[in-house]
């Protein structure tokens, strides 16, 4: 018994297994992880595309002075839909498609905690991006993903475009909801056994995070929306002065969800780029410790700075003072999660495959985002630069260099897990390089045009100073950057049928879901093994090598469990 | 060594090349000045950071890269290092305290009330500004654009009358929500003579981007004179008829000129943000003119959208003033 098995102790054993249902009912009525999963991620990935055609539109519109390509109700209604997309449609729900699709694989468990309501998370997110969509037909929303009150009140938003975004919140909201009370009750549940909070892979205490701040910050806006909704056909007047309401009620509201939604976008990024760097830089993460703290600090932070958002509107000058200083402090866990990073790569043996590169640009990219961050926070000086260009620059730095990249990061690191499938390496490097150049040439100058007065969720500006200049150089970045996606779409396409054969294990990884053949089977583990530190894989290729009395070799280290 | 060395240039040119660089428009108040001095701190600050950590991650990756045989290597196994930690905790803390205090200074310096401050009301509607000064003797003087002597300290008083609109001068570096039901404000003394523009920086509906005034900053006697020019004909007025021309071009406080957002001949304005009239009401009756004004909505020129033009000028007008615009448009659009 001591020496017979090369692999690990079965702690708990499957006893059969059915054959995986095939054809398109199957993915309708699925109830798999996986599948869910797979869901999840095509169909954010489309919203994403359709959202950057949105950008290029405008950007199209921007790119000359006085221009006259759209007509201010279109551009409104571009830069709504753009918005609304980019956020409530891709970032959070992709972040919930990796969530769903690894969630069980990295913890060793063999499904979500409750697999219907993880499909009906799902299909509550696709009926909330048809019922927006749908709009496009009658009339399409018109006053920004912020929708401020009094301008998206019934009196100066009379169309139902924007029921059809309050729909869209109340859908995709319902959806996040139930998918975070699920990723929590799978983490706080169905960890293999061994696996105790402190050797949880970084990415799911990164979901962790995530599920919380949603579950306390979704039902806020839930709420607002509920308001603006009655106000708008039900004749009440919670945001309307006229009333006794105020309009400054809906922005309080609004931020209390809007600024924790921002690190619900990040934090998983986050996650997946602490997982990727040590396996490519071939060492453990530095500071494991350090790094998960950071990610529980920023996400307390995160609910106690809502109202630096708001710092234009008449608030006390003491209110904007304690929000100033607490943005300011969020800046200190996200340094240690750079540093950190930073000190993975140190001494390492960095292995530049793209996923390797993709978080590298992030870390150079996010940082940017950071420090233009820190500029905002300070108030006097956010007196010029809030609701101008350089802030439409700051958020794009942090969420397509940062969440787009740990993104696409994720994609190249886990795509063969999905597929069985290698995507492209060169075609990856080309997609990288378009992106981070494209995003440098298309943001960076948008500091200056903001710092040069031109506000933001204008349709046409004036000929003066360097104005035409710099925006026809932002809109051919944004080309590029477009280019850049296209070709990871490209690749994703192709390499379906096209790919290498990636074999259980192609990186040489530490966590649990490269343990199993790629694709996984529908049960998962046959053998969930016993985890024994935060890197079971490096565990378990050890193991082998010690048994087989040879190194093991790259690829190989799926372990014969029987 | 090689880092440090290739630190301390690229940092001394990031810093150098950050302050060179004139981020801002022209300034036109004393607060710009403790605002732009903040934000160069700003960028002494950020600079290093963002050189320090490029520098150690393009070492790095340049380093520590795999080399030809190494693939099957494993890096050390160093998991932490707690000293570290405190050290990349400590300093960031330390840096943004330092800021902290500073921005507050600042600030105290830029929201001091000065002594013999002019009060301007500025309101915001969609989709044009019109600035009050509240005169001693009887009603205050109106103006689409801002006038404001050189020198003088003022207080802004902000308000608006339909959505939330934003107040924003680029040049005195500072910007306040017009927030409907608050009356918001800001203080500025200008110091150079000049025209600034004067941007509506919160999203406020299609008219958004249009809705932009001229600030010019004059000598105290242009000023004045200026002041005694505005008086004289809203004087006249007071018992004469009606002025619908004045009325179409200027509005009247409450309601928005219409010169703002429409073209016509007569009274040579050229906005494109609604329908042009002289194409739209030529040959239309008193009554039809009347029934656009009260309710736009009713019918709607093609290429054009529900909802833009304020629905209150029923309110906003008294009906005098209705008649004499309507009769006015009635004689001359499309002529």
């Amino acid at each position: 018994m001591a020496t017979a098995n090369p692999a690990l102790v079965p702690e708990i054993t499957v006893h059969s297994v059915e054959p995986e249902p095939r054809g398109w009912v199957s993915w309708i009525t699925t109830t798999d992880h996986k599948r869910i999963g797979i869901l999840y991620l095509v169909t954010t990935f489309v919203f994403f595309l359709l959202g950057g055609v949105e950008a290029l539109l405008m950007r199209v519109q921007l790119g000359a002075p006085d221009n006259t390509f759209l007509t201010p109700a279109t551009y409104n209604a571009l830069f709504t839909l753009h918005g609304t997309t980019m956020i409530f449609l891709f970032v959070v729900p992709i972040m919930a498609g990796f969530g769903n699709y690894f969630l069980p694989l990295m913890i060793g468990a063999r499904d979500m905690a409750f697999p219907k309501l993880n499909a009906l998370s799902y299909w509550l997110l696709l009926s909330g991006g048809i019922v927006f969509y749908v709009s496009l037909f009658f009339s399409p929303p018109e006053a920004g993903w912020t929708s401020y009150a009094p301008l998206s009140g019934s009196v100066y938003s009379p169309g139902s475009g924007i029921d059809a975004w309050i729909f869209l919140i109340h859908l995709t909201g319902i959806s996040s909801l139930i998918g975070a009370i699920n990723f929590y009750a799978t983490i706080a549940n169905m960890r293999a056994p061994g696996m105790g909070w402190g050797r949880l892979p970084l990415f799911v205490w990164s979901l962790l995070v995530y599920a919380i701040l949603l579950i306390l910050a979704l039902p806020v806006i839930a709420g607002a929306v509920t308001l603006l909704l009655t106000d708008r056909h039900f004749g009440t007047g919670f945001f309307d002065q006229g009333q006794g309401g105020d309009p400054l009620l809906w922005q309080h509201l609004f931020w209390f969800f809007g600024h924790p939604e921002v690190y619900i976008m990040i934090l998983p990024g986050f996650g997946m780029i602490s997982e990727i760097l040590p396996v490519f830089a071939r060492k453990p993460i530095f500071g494991y410790k350090a790094i998960a703290a950071a990610t529980v600090v920023i996400a307390f932070l995160a609910l106690l700075v809502w109202a630096h958002h708001m710092f234009s509107t008449p608030s006390a000058t003491i209110v904007l003072v304690f929000f100033m200083v607490s943005s300011f402090l969020i800046a200190i866990p996200t340094g240690v999660k750079i540093f950190n990073w930073i000190a993975t790569l140190w001494r390492g043996t960095v292995e530049f495959k793209t996923p390797l590169i993709f978080s590298v640009g992030f870390i150079s990219v996010f940082l940017i985002g950071g420090i233009t961050g820190i500029f905002l926070a300070v108030f006097p000086v956010d007196w010029q630069l809030t609701d101008t260009y350089f802030v439409v620059a700051h958020l794009h730095y942090v969420l397509v260099g940062g969440s787009v990249f740990a993104i696409f990061a994720g994609i190249y690191y886990w795509y063969p897990k999905i597929t069985g499938r290698m995507l492209s390496e060169s075609l990856g490097k080309w997609s990288f390089g378009l992106m981070y150049v494209g995003i440098n040439v298309t943001f960076l100058i948008q500091h200056s045009i903001g710092l040069d007065g031109m506000p933001r969720r204008v349709y046409e500006y004036p000929d003066v100073g360097n104005l035409a200049l710099y925006n026809l150089i932002s809109t051919i970045g944004s080309f590029m950057l477009g280019l850049g996606v296209v070709v990871t779409a490209w690749n994703v396409v192709r390499s379906l049928k096209k790919g290498a054969r990636s074999g259980p294990d192609p990186w040489k990884a530490n966590t649990l879901e490269w343990f199993l053949p790629s694709p996984p089977p529908a049960n998962n583990f046959d053998v969930i093994p016993r985890v024994r530190s935060v890197e079971p894989m490096k565990d378990i290729r050890r193991q082998i090598a010690r048994q087989s009395e040879t190194p093991v070799e790259l690829g190989a280290a799926e372990p014969t469990p029987r | 060594m090689w880092m440090v060395i290739h630190g301390l240039i690229a940092s001394a040119i990031g810093i150098a090349v950050g302050l060179a660089i004139n981020w801002f428009p022209e300034s036109a108040s004393t607060q710009a000045g403790p605002i732009d001095r903040l934000y160069d701190i700003l960028i002494w600050v950020s600079v290093p950071v963002f050189v320090t950590v490029t520098i150690i991650v393009l070492f790095s990756v340049q380093n520590f890269r795999m080399r030809p045989g190494e693939e099957q290597l494993d890096g050390p196994p160093i998991h932490g290092n707690t000293r570290l930690e405190v050290i990349w905790t400590a300093i960031p803390a330390i840096i943004l305290v330092v800021l902290c205090g500073y921005a507050w200074v600042v600030l105290r310096d830029i929201e001091e009330a000065q002594a013999g401050e002019m009060r301007v009301n500025v309101v915001g509607q969609q989709f044009a500004w019109t600035f009050e000064y509240p005169q001693a003797d009887g009603e205050p003087v109106r103006s689409k654009h801002l006038y404001l002597p050189k020198d003088q300290p003022v207080r802004f008083s902000v308000r608006a009358i339909d959505v939330i609109h934003d107040f924003w001068v680029p040049a005195f570096r500072m910007k306040i929500d017009a927030v409907p039901g608050i009356e918001t404000g800001y203080r500025i003394t200008p110091n150079r003579l000049g025209t600034y523009p004067v941007v509506c920086a919160e999203l406020c509906g299609l008219g958004h981007a249009v809705m932009r005034a001229t600030t010019r900053v004059v000598e105290p006697a242009a000023f004045e004179r200026w002041i005694a020019q505005q008086k004289a004909p809203a004087q006249a007025s007071e018992d004469g008829e009606v002025d619908g021309k004045a009325l179409f071009t200027d509005g009247n406080g409450a309601a928005t000129a219409c010169g703002a957002c429409h073209t016509l001949a007569d009274a040579a304005t050229s906005s494109a943000t609604g329908p042009d009239l002289d194409e739209v009401l030529a040959d239309k009756d008193a009554a039809y003119i009347e029934r656009e004004i009260v309710d736009p909505n009713a019918e709607i020129t093609p290429g054009f959208q529900t909802g833009i033009m304020p629905p209150n000028y029923g309110d906003t007008l008294s009906s005098d003033e209705l008649e004499a615009l309507v009769t006015y448009l009635g004689e001359v659009a499309g002529k």
